[in-house]
């Protein structure tokens, strides 16, 4: 048979994903799942992922519209294409899923989370603890003599950078929500 | 019109709306409001099974033979978490179940109460969708709902758990035409582009084949019609997954035979050389593809599902068409038929000559024996004096099931029903009871081995209750067969538990529960035997002693592609090797 000329990964059932899908790059995708709020919806989703072996490095869930009973999950992943593929189609198969994005392909989007950091010092750690949290415009939320607690918003890495500098300066707790994630434009 | 109603007694109104006739289930604490509506009433039968996995396989048969959903009814506690096995099978299978469970009373919930179970936590990855109800005024919307998820899309069980106290209270009722389940919208019609693609590429094709599965029988019976015209239309070969036997008709001339692991050599060889693979309703199983990175190496491939999700799941397929089968291969045939019903002759030639060339390796060979009923004569007897009679047949899993499908003949869909995904044993003692339920004038028969019979056999007090002539033909090997040859080929003959030293008398155990019964084990009166068990007017089993270390074959060994088949005895020294040997 003449050649077919099908483009590779022609196949996948997202239009503009035209990567090779048998490559085996295990990449990081951060999925928007729009799910009706009802009673055991993120137990199916987490579900999903633990009976089939999926990762999941950060999950967010909040309801996003009380009239219209919808909650919106933010999930950050990592697979092979294949697999991503797959984690899509599995969440878009649970009955009380509305949409699945993956933010990471369907165009620019914008990641923030909020980070809460205890740091707990005094002397010179405790001045340049200040003086750090000033330059990631981090602000004190609680302050003791010994202590300062911090909130940070940002991308998950400038949360990662902010904790790796305070570490050395008493970094001593700290509570982080998981990744809130919008696709950019309107 | 304001419809009043207990609960109760709106799971009768509904299930009287939906159109059902027969409800399988065992009653319990927690359902008895509804157990004491259903006794009065008249339009709904009550079938009840000795055991809950039993009421859902039972359910399968049903619906498997029917294509209207299979209904369950089981109580809180131990009912539900019985009923999880059968469940799960019908996710596997892709069989529309519909499980009303009782719970305890809402107050009650979460306080470990006698006979609870988190039975929605326990069944969530073994439904398509669950619900607990907890108020009465959702619960006639909730088991409409769960009658449309079940039935439409890609069909599965649902379960609805229905707490006591919300059975006893009074709502309103709603009818099935008020629901709506704006999340959920399966497609149904496919891409005609990529359709039309793949009818450019079935013009052209020298090897093609159709690879066909469960999703065909599931489409209803217009698909198995559409399947027929189109492979019969274009000359092409067709080969079918064991769940999807009868969609094309065994007579029919492009049949070459089921595929995988136990298929035939000429169906593997067949897949492993094609240069235009068209899978339809088929999911490309494990039991299928063999080892994955030589799985027809050399073909396009073409996939028709109702689930994105079955689509480069395993396989990466060049030209996924996500839709309902009957809904595209009547586009496909408009479209083919409106290009001018082309075929590549020539090539099609030369494909069907080679694959007589295949054919004629009569993989299926045996050696027969005057002296010990062989497996496989003993079905093709069965097949030769029960075809004019178009059976049904149910099977256990095991040896017996692959013989079963390499040699009874399914013209029909519908007429077979066997645990395929899950591999259930115990599966087709109540699945025969189910199916006989639904047609009760037609010969039902359970190809079964003694082991996985004996799994479920409670369920022959059920028949004898009901009036269910069911035929057990059960191929007693007195080994769990299937292990027994695994050892044999890949843990050095080491028959581990694979021995059942104390079997039944199953002759005595027919009388005991009241049927009849008949050994045999010349093979010059099994034809007298089989057609005693034809004969007689009521349950009936037939404990076929059969050769005990009777191996299945042709066989593709873990871990080897199509095109390394074992085709029989002489063939098994280190079949199954490294990382093959892992595999199940």
């Amino acid at each position: 048979m003449a050649a077919l000329n099908i483009q590779k990964g022609a196949s996948s059932h997202s239009a503009y994903d035209l990567r090779d899908p048998n490559t085996q790059v295990i990449e990081s995708h951060t999925l928007a799942v729009l799910v009706e709020n009802e009673p055991g919806v993120l137990a199916r989703v987490i579900g999903l992922f633990s009976g089939r072996g999926y990762n999941i490095d950060s999950l967010t869930v909040a309801e996003v519209d009380h009239l219209g009973h919808r909650s919106r999950i933010t999930i950050v992943t990592r697979g092979t294409p294949a697999v991503i593929e797959q984690i899509k189609a599995q969440l878009g198969r649970i009955v009380p899923v509305h949409e699945v994005h993956d933010l990471t392909v369907e165009g620019p989007s914008v990641e923030r989370e909020l980070g809460l950091f205890k740091v707990t010092s005094k002397g010179d750690k405790r001045v340049e603890a200040l003086r750090i949290a000033e330059i990631f415009r981090a602000s004190v939320v609680d302050s003791t003599l010994e202590s300062f607690v911090f909130e940070i918003t940002g991308t998950p890495e400038k949360l990662d950078a902010f904790a790796e500098l305070m570490r050395p300066l008493g970094l001593s707790d700290q509570a982080r929500t998981g990744v809130a994630a919008l696709a950019r434009g309107a | 019109m304001s419809r009043q109603m207990t609960g109760a007694r709106m799971v009768i109104e509904a299930l009287r709306d939906q159109g059902v006739d027969t409800v399988f289930g065992y009653p319990g604490g927690a359902v008895l409001p509804i157990y004491d509506e259903l006794f009065q009433q008249n339009d709904i039968k009550h079938i009840l099974v000795r055991h809950e996995q039993g009421a859902v396989h039972m359910a399968e048969g049903y619906a498997r033979s029917t294509g209207k959903p299979g209904v369950v009814l089981v109580t809180s506690g131990p009912g539900a978490t019985n009923a999880v096995t059968g469940l799960t099978d019908a996710l596997m299978d892709s069989i529309p179940i519909v499980v009303l469970s009782g719970q305890v009373p809402t107050f009650l919930i979460g306080t470990d109460g006698f006979q609870e179970a988190d039975t929605i936590g326990i069944t969530r990855p073994c439904t398509k969708h669950n619900w607990l109800v907890k108020e009465t005024d959702e619960l006639s919307a909730t088991i409409h709902k769960a009658f449309h998820i079940a039935t439409s899309g890609r069909p599965g069980p649902v379960l609805v758990d229905i707490p006591k106290d919300v059975q006893f209270a009074t709502g309103e009722y709603v009818g099935p035409k008020q629901i709506e389940t704006p999340s959920y919208q399966p497609a149904k019609k496919g891409d005609l582009a990529t359709i039309t693609r793949l009818v450019e590429l079935m013009e052209t094709a020298e090897r093609p084949i159709f690879y066909t599965g469960g999703g065909v029988i599931n489409s209803g019976t217009g698909a198995s019609q559409l399947l027929r015209e189109l492979v019969d239309a274009t000359g092409f070969p067709i080969t079918s997954t064991l769940m999807g036997l009868g969609a094309y008709p065994a007579s029919g001339k492009g049949w070459i035979g089921m595929l995988g692991m136990h298929g035939l050599y000429e169906a593997n060889m067949a897949m492993h050389d094609c240069d235009l693979m068209i899978a339809v309703g088929a999911r490309f199983d494990d039991r299928i593809t063999g080892r994955v990175a030589d799985f027809s190496p050399g073909s396009v491939k073409a996939q028709i599902d109702i689930d994105p999700s079955s689509i480069n799941k395993v396989i990466h397929v060049d030209l996924p068409i996500v839709g309902d089968v009957g809904h595209v291969l009547e586009d496909l045939l408009k479209v083919w038929k409106a290009r001018g019903r082309k075929s590549n002759a020539p090539g099609l030639q030369a494909w069907w000559a080679q694959i007589e060339q295949w054919k004629a390796r009569d993989c299926l060979a045996y050696r027969n024996s005057d002296q010990v009923i062989k497996p496989q004569y003993a079905l093709q007897r069965l097949q030769a004096l029960t075809a004019s009679r178009n059976p049904y047949i149910t099977t256990e899993v095991g040896q017996h099931q692959m013989w079963a499908a390499q040699f009874l003949h399914f013209e029909d869909p519908n007429h077979w029903m066997t645990s395929g995904g899950l591999g259930t044993m115990g599966y087709g003692l109540p699945a025969s009871i189910g199916v006989q339920v639904a047609h009760p004038d037609a010969l039902v028969i359970n190809v079964a081995g003694e082991a996985s019979w004996l799994m479920n056999m409670q369920e022959m007090a059920t028949a004898v209750q009901f009036r269910a002539p069911v035929k057990q033909f059960i191929l007693n090997n007195e080994r769990l067969g299937m292990v027994r040859q695994w050892q044999q080929l890949l843990h050095g003959e080491r028959y581990s538990q694979s021995w059942s030293e104390s079997l039944p008398d199953f002759v005595k155990l027919a009388e005991a529960f009241g049927c009849a019964g008949r050994t045999v084990s010349d093979p010059a009166e099994l034809d007298a035997a089989i057609q005693e068990m034809l004969d007689y007017d009521g349950p009936f089993i037939l404990d076929v002693l059969v050769e005990k270390h009777e191996n299945c074959f042709p066989m593709i060994p873990s871990g080897k592609p199509h095109n390394e088949m074992l085709l029989g005895e002489a063939s098994t020294e280190g079949a199954i090797t490294g990382a093959g040997a892992a595999l199940v």
